[in-house]
């Protein structure tokens, strides 16, 4: 029962992970109608920046300061250099440039930092576990995460729901010509939005970094779960991204325990499922 | 489809039909073996391009048939003789159909991003079943020791393992794949999928079951991936999860669009191209992927109708006379000439 | 008033949200006449024709073709059974020449397309009703040219030219004059009346001299429902058509 709970626990943690990467996801679709593949390679980018930078400052948290900014500027640097030449094109030219990019990120990737596994250390404050049983603990540092993704996720909402810019957001996310009309300066509410979204998934690297390692590849793998979880929840969708990144979670951490010999494909099977009853998504429109 | 543009395009694809068939006798071996790579991604591209080009239909997921008719011929293939080529090209190419009419079945009924998007996710759930399942190698693959062999009672038809023979044989299969497809494009099957791709509603509209086409379209297209993944397992003699991988998808995507979708002779020219600069650069430098991602955008950016798209440009450059083609309900890019 | 019924429909209703954007809509079309529907815009008259040749969804209520239900049947199935339709906003395959859109118009009319060996131009019969299609529309001189190329006017020819080639008995023709000048109006017009000899129509039209110069039956659609419904003479003389949407136009005829 206990491993249940914990099992339980590690989903939710990585549910809130894999929200952070989709979120930015499923915005830059939703508001720029962009298919961005190279969203996997900002959340590597933030795990390597901040072991970089942990490593310099001898901070964790100094570093992740320090990351943050760097990725809003790349991100910046990437929407108005490549993505901005792309709004009227067909998603196929979409996926290829954004492809390109990846190339490029991943091969950076390894001039910097080369092809070796890094670990980040957890931070000395939160790393610690509390006693379930007698045998069996939880480490804070894990559940630091999912406060600290529930704080983003509730930021994020509350930006959303209340705000001028995530009035704008949600105008734009149902009717793009709409938010020209509103007089606002479109190219920079894109390049904003793209940056946000690039700062959230390198975010999510950096918090994630403890406890996963830091490898090459480690971007496409989780691009790709977050287009599971982007399907499952409905594209452009953020609740959809929320409510796909919970189910997945579970999915993935009861795969590993009830088939762990093919753990990743439940994953899979799960979106198959979904889609076989709504193809369009859970939230997504039809 | 007769005017003087198009007969040059058709000299011109002839004369480098004339060169490949050359090349064994005047190449050296390592470069006979890169071509016959370029023809197996040739063949592979092709079939994607009945997806993308003719259909509309955008796959990210293509590398699955390509690698999954490789673990087919691995599984079928014993470890210390050869297989039968008439035992081990049906089940490789009937068990990558299969495949395909499943994952088809889901993806086909949705479009757009959504397609993308599935297409990918269904590619992944191969690759990591290969890459988790210990019996097939894991995630270093499985080597497939003898090449299949085509013999009719005792007598040996063909002998694979010459490598002047293997190289014809690849370059037939590339031919008959060109030529089925061109033979798809001009049959009422043919029509239907290019009015998919131009207007699908209207094409439902106008009485066609458009699920079905798409359907069939992706089957066909999947097992002619399975067919380049056949031989790519025969060439290579490994297959492994890199194989299925979506990196894999995106370098077939690229080799379309490079060569020029909606042409077929243009993914093969893709190939060769894209094949061709992979390594050089890899010989430039080890960090040949920064050179790769900046090529990628750059083809995207600038030449988003491909070399095809150059080509014909040049052909009308140095025939002003292309009127529009005469001919009904052809391809739609009808100028496309053989070979 | 006596020729049998051709497509009925009961209590049609589709609602988007909580718009009921066609409001239990009850008719009956007979077979050999026009029928014209007119209302002002936004009286759902485009979503009635959308759900009889189910581009949308019906959410209540049924239709019904040659004693036929087809409420639930998808487009293509529709279109089989012989039910063509044209769209206001141009719907064709702007890439393809004249002859080829006409062409998978009545290439849908083989038994199946999953045909994959023989070219499809081999196919004489096929040929010939795209062939008939294209002299019916007006545009056989025009037949190797790209659509995207020609005319708005051009476009609307074919758009019916398509519609045609499936070669159908009912007609649902949403708006063919939208858009047009007179010149252009005056071929349609022509055009429909030609059609009327030997089809079924159903119409939506603004223009009322067009309308009444082909239509024998009318129905006057506000607010998603029929308001009322009846000759050309019923109409005209209704007190109920006249003061909600008559009104002007009577005056100038």
């Amino acid at each position: 029962m206990m491993t249940f709970f914990i099992q339980l626990l590690n989903s939710i943690q990585y549910g809130f992970l894999l929200f952070l990467v989709a979120s930015g996801l499923t915005l830059v679709f939703g508001i720029m109608g962009i298919i961005n593949l190279a969203h996997g390679a900002f959340f590597m980018f933030g795990a390597y920046l901040v072991y970089w930078l942990t490593g310099v400052v001898d901070n964790y948290f100094v570093g992740i300061l320090l990351g943050l900014p760097i990725m809003l500027v790349m991100g910046y640097v990437i929407e108005r250099l490549a993505i901005a030449r792309l709004y009227q094109r067909d998603h196929l030219y979409q996926v290829l440039l954004t492809y390109g990019l990846i190339l490029i990120l991943n091969e950076l990737q390894k001039i910097l930092w080369g092809s070796d596994f890094y670990s980040v250390p957890v931070p000395a404050v939160l790393d610690g576990s509390i006693a379930l049983t007698e045998t069996q603990a939880y480490p804070v540092y894990r559940l630091f995460i999912s406060v600290v993704c529930m704080l983003v996720a509730a930021g994020m909402y509350v930006v959303i729901a209340r705000t001028r810019l995530g009035m704008i957001i949600r105008a734009g996310s149902v009717n793009r010509e709409m938010v020209q009309s509103l007089g606002i300066n479109i190219n920079r509410f894109y390049a904003i939005v793209f940056s946000a979204g690039a700062a959230l998934a390198a975010f999510a690297g950096m918090i994630g970094a403890p406890v996963s390692s830091v490898y090459p590849g480690m971007g496409d793998q989780i691009l790709i779960i977050s287009f599971v979880v982007v399907v499952i929840g409905g594209i452009g969708s953020v609740k959809g991204a929320f409510v796909g990144a919970m189910i997945i979670g579970l999915a993935d951490t009861f795969g590993k325990v009830l088939i762990p010999d093919f753990a990743s494909m439940a994953v899979y099977a799960t979106m198959a499922l979904i889609l076989m009853w709504r193809p369009q998504g859970l939230f997504g429109r039809a | 489809m007769n005017t003087r543009a198009s007969r040059l395009i058709r000299y011109f694809l002839i004369s480098n039909l004339l060169l490949l068939v050359a090349f064994p006798w005047v190449g050296e071996h390592f470069y006979v073996g890169l071509v016959m790579n370029m023809m197996i991604f040739g063949i592979l591209a092709m079939s994607l391009d009945l997806l993308i080009g003719y259909t509309g239909l955008v796959s990210l997921g293509h590398a699955a048939y390509y690698g999954l008719a490789g673990y087919l011929l691995a599984i079928i293939s014993p470890e210390s003789e050869a297989v039968s080529i008439w035992l081990a090209l049906p089940f490789c190419i009937l068990g990558t159909a299969l495949a395909a009419l499943i994952i088809g079945w889901f993806s086909v009924r949705t479009s757009g991003i959504y397609f993308i998007m599935i297409t990918l996710a269904f590619a992944q759930m191969l690759f990591y079943y290969f890459n988790e399942n210990t019996d097939l190698g894991g995630s270093d693959g499985i080597f497939i020791f003898f090449k299949p062999s085509v013999t009719l009672g005792s007598i040996t038809l063909l002998d694979l393992d010459n490598h002047i023979v293997f190289y014809y044989f690849i370059l037939v299969c590339m031919l008959l794949v060109y030529f089925l497809l061109r033979m798809l494009l001009a049959s009422p099957f043919g029509q239907v999928i290019q009015g998919i791709r131009a207007n699908e509603n209207r094409t439902r509209a106008l009485g066609y079951p458009t699920f079905y086409y798409k359907l069939v379209s992706f089957v066909i297209a999947g097992s002619i991936g399975g067919l380049a993944g056949f031989l790519e397992g025969m060439h290579g003699g490994i297959v492994s999860p890199g194989h299925l991988g979506w990196h894999e998808s995106g370098l077939i995507l690229m080799i379309v669009i490079l060569g020029g979708m909606g042409t077929l002779y243009g993914p093969i020219m893709g190939a060769f191209a894209m094949i061709f600069l992979q390594d050089w650069f890899q010989e430039i430098t080890v960090h040949w992927m920064l050179l790769m991602g900046v090529f990628v955008i750059a083809v995207v950016l600038f030449l988003p109708r491909g070399i095809a798209g150059l080509i014909e440009d040049l052909a009308a450059k140095l025939d002003k006379s292309v009127t529009d083609s005469n001919r009904p309900a052809t391809q739609k890019n009808g100028e496309s000439g053989d070979g | 008033m006596t020729a049998e019924l051709i497509l009925e429909t009961r209590d049609l209703t589709r609602t988007f949200g909580a718009l009921v954007a066609v409001d239990k809509v009850s008719l009956q079309f007979r077979r050999g006449q026009v029928h014209a529907i007119i209302g002002p815009n936004g009286a759902g008259k485009t979503t009635f024709i959308n759900l009889l040749s189910s581009d949308i969804d019906t959410s209540f209520g049924s239709i019904h073709f040659n004693g036929q239900d087809i409420t639930d049947l998808p487009p293509d199935k529709v279109s089989r059974l012989g039910i063509g339709r044209s769209y206001q906003k141009t719907n064709i395959f702007p890439e393809f020449s004249c002859l080829q859109n006409c062409w998978l118009g009545a290439q849908s009319r083989l038994p199946t397309s999953m045909r994959f060996v023989r070219p499809a131009r081999l196919y004489d019969e096929v040929r010939e009703h795209a062939d008939k299609a294209l002299r019916d529309c007006g545009l056989y001189q025009r037949r190797n040219t790209v659509a995207a190329h020609m005319s708005y006017g051009e476009q609307r020819q074919l758009e019916i030219g398509m519609m045609l080639a499936t070669n159908p008995q009912l007609l649902l023709l949403d708006e063919p004059l939208a858009g047009m000048g007179q010149e252009e109006s005056f071929e349609i017009i022509e055009l429909l009346k030609k059609l009327a000899e030997d089809h079924t129509l159903i119409l939506i039209e603004h223009d009322m001299d067009a309308v009444f110069s082909i239509a024998q039956q009318l129905t006057v659609m506000v607010n998603g429902q029929v308001l009322e419904t009846g000759s050309v003479e019923q109409i005209r003389n209704s007190k109920a058509v006249h003061e909600a949407y008559l009104g002007e136009d009577e005056d100038e005829s």
